[in-house]
């Protein structure tokens, strides 16, 4: 459905994307994960057509972003990063707007929004700047999926929306993806790279690795040790300095360690951390998620 | 086709609902109009002015109550000698002195011939021209009734040698009334204030909210989108205009000597080409702020080099040259040809079509412009 090649961005001496290659299935819901500035929404911007690359090539439902970038604009629905709709305008006068610009109107492809909808329908009359960055959210979808388009363009859709927000949130497009949508995603959150059929990590315009969530945790083979303490600041700093660390990262309240010559010995690092006065920290073994594997992946 | 129509409904339904810029176009321009036509008042009625009479005659006091009965002149007061007078034009208490010499009327009878000084304020060069224009037809006339009343006194008196009399009519605008003359110039400024500084806003605004992007994943082919995005403000214009004219008819009883059709034909193309310029500016900006001050920069230039306020033809050579470039003074000069003049349809042909020419040009460079630039 999305096929990309060699895509290559600069702004300047910036290099914004370079070599980028990846192939979304059809009916697929695909993830690209990076953190801010790692060049996704330059590369969401090519796919639909507002922004021309300078190599490579791809396509969007077997059409080309540079040639048939009218096609494109027809077919895909797109849902940017920030607020894209009138805020002056009243929620039924934005989807009615975005309707009759895709020569449909609201009827003809409600039910593709139906679930969407329901909890905005009480507030049809309101203006679209007046509503909670949620339902905001929900409006922008709907107003992107109006034209029941094949491919949907999701650009940080979760970004700055509540934990609840954000579930229910993937829940809509799971269930768009029962309806046969194909769903390119960006998220600069690690823990939403689960919720994907497949992901891409995207670092610096660099993609660092693409494949199932599975995949890509099963890519990674070193032993990866989870450490607690009291001082964590000075326990990350201490860490830092240890000569056998591989790398270490903060991951929430604990930090993520792998060591260097792989399995290592994990007494040398308690004796270490006795040494530095760290006598309540435990050293447990924990597996992997994306976030470890973007960590590492990152450093190569 | 439909696009379009789309885009214009939802347009008008932002504008309406915009509480910024609803005062801007229905309720400002009459403030405007109602402002200027009353304040910037060149009323030559009201020249005030100092009399020094330094003779005290049956004649001087004839030749002040003649300027005073003219209805142009307002007495201000005697000063004893020119410098106390001169006080007075500082001050802005008076705007001429007639000084009237000693011996006034004794030269006049025998020497037949005598000599007044005017010193007029020159700050307002206009007042200060037509004001003396005034003062000296006045004098003349009154030199006139001078000998003619001799001649019946002594006839022995040679002929008075016959002489070129120049009398003023003021042809389109008998009484020079100044809303006459200003009120359309007004019209012609807030015509072009919504056409250029609102339209090009609107665009702007679009970049501004982020909402092009939306827009620019959708079938809405470009030239739709800014057909769709100034054509409200083409029609909010000409309804403006038809409702200024009305209105100046109406509140300051002004009467229109030519055909008012010929008015609109002249500012829906006028429009097209304001509407170029606020299209070029919306693709050099990013924000309306940015667009709001370049269309200020050209709007100022514009209208100073108008003719609205100082005739073109008074201009130095280099900046008449310049208004050969500009818009608001071909349009000023149209609706004072119909509107006071009365021209027709064939007297304005060669102004429609420099405004047309204006209108491809413009538009070309702007539409192209916004082709690269997207």
């Amino acid at each position: 459905m999305i096929e990309v090649n060699n895509i290559r961005k600069t702004y300047g001496d910036t290099v914004a994307l370079d070599a980028v290659t990846l192939s979304v299935g059809k009916g697929e819901l695909f993830g690209l994960i990076g953190p801010d500035g790692a060049g996704k929404t330059s590369l969401f911007r090519i796919l639909t057509t507002l922004l021309l690359p300078e190599g490579g090539s791809a396509t969007v439902n077997h059409h080309d972003v540079v040639k048939d970038y009218k096609k494109i604009r027809k077919e895909a629905g797109y849902m940017p990063g920030n607020f894209s709709l009138y805020q002056d305008l009243s929620v039924e006068e934005n989807l009615q707007f975005f309707a009759s610009i895709f020569h449909t109107d609201i009827q003809t492809n409600f039910e593709i929004i139906r679930s969407i909808y329901e909890p905005l329908a009480p507030f049809k009359n309101r203006r679209a700047g007046a509503l909670s960055g949620g339902m905001k959210q929900k409006l922008a979808l709907c107003c992107s999926l109006i034209h029941n388009p094949p491919v949907l363009f999701l650009d940080e859709p979760t970004t700055g929306v509540d934990a609840l927000s954000r579930q229910e949130f993937w829940e809509t497009l799971h269930e768009l993806k029962k309806k046969g949508v194909t769903i390119l995603v960006s998220t600069p959150y690690m823990d939403e790279a689960s919720l994907c059929d497949r992901i891409a990590m995207i670092q610096a315009g660099h993609l660092i690795g693409i494949g199932t969530p599975a995949e890509i945790i099963s890519g990674f083979t070193k032993p990866l040790w989870s450490v607690s303490g009291m001082d964590i600041y000075r326990l990350l700093k201490d860490l830092q300095d240890f000569q056998q660390t591989d790398s270490c990262s903060l991951f929430g309240n604990n930090i993520h360690v792998t060591l260097k010559n792989g399995v290592a010995d994990v007494s040398a690092l308690k004796e270490y951390l006795l040494r530095k006065g760290h006598e309540t920290a435990s050293i447990n073994p924990v597996a992997p998620v994306i976030e470890d594997c973007f960590i590492e992946r990152m450093k190569e | 086709m439909r696009t379009i129509l789309f885009i214009l409904q939802k347009e008008f339904l932002q504008i309406f609902r915009n509480k910024g810029m609803l005062p801007i176009i229905f309720f400002l321009p009459l403030i405007q109009l109602l402002i200027l036509a009353y304040a910037a008042n060149y009323d030559i009625k009201n020249i005030t002015v100092d009399i020094i009479d330094n003779d005290h005659s049956l004649w001087s006091e004839r030749l002040t109550h003649k300027i005073f009965a003219s209805g142009y002149f307002k007495y201000h007061g005697t000063p004893q000698n020119i410098p106390s007078a001169m006080e007075d034009i500082k001050d802005d208490r008076a705007d001429m002195i007639l000084v009237i010499p000693p011996d006034f009327e004794q030269n006049l009878i025998r020497k037949n011939k005598q000599e007044v000084q005017i010193l007029i304020n020159a700050i307002n060069g206009m007042k200060a021209g037509i004001g003396s224009g005034y003062i000296q037809s006045i004098l003349q006339d009154y030199n006139i009734r001078i000998r003619k009343e001799w001649m019946h006194a002594t006839a022995v008196e040679t002929q008075v040698s016959p002489q070129i009399n120049v009398t003023d009519a003021y042809w389109y605008n008998p009484y020079m009334d100044y809303k006459q003359f200003m009120v359309p110039g007004i019209l012609v400024v807030l015509v072009t204030m919504i056409g250029a500084f609102l339209s090009g806003m609107n665009i702007v605004r679009e970049k501004e909210t982020g909402t092009i992007d939306q827009l620019n994943v959708t079938p809405i082919r470009k030239v739709h989108f800014i057909i769709g995005k100034l054509m409200p403000f083409w029609i909010i214009a000409m309804a403006e205009l038809a409702f200024g004219l009305v209105f100046s008819w109406w509140f300051f009883h002004l009467s229109y000597a030519g055909n008012i059709w010929l008015i609109f034909l002249f500012a829906g193309i006028y429009l097209i080409v304001m509407l170029g310029i606020g299209l070029l500016i919306s693709t050099q900006t990013q924000t309306q702020q940015q667009a709001m001050f370049i269309t200020w920069f050209f709007f100022v230039i514009f209208l100073l080099l108008s003719g609205l306020f100082t005739p073109v033809n008074s201009m130095p050579q280099w900046a008449q040259r310049i208004t050969l470039f500009n818009p608001v003074a071909w349009f000023i000069k149209v609706i004072r040809m119909v509107l006071i003049k009365g021209s027709g349809f064939s007297d304005i042909l060669p102004y429609l079509m420099i405004i047309t020419l204006f209108a491809l040009i413009i538009n070309s460079i702007a539409i192209l412009t916004y082709r690269k630039k997207s």
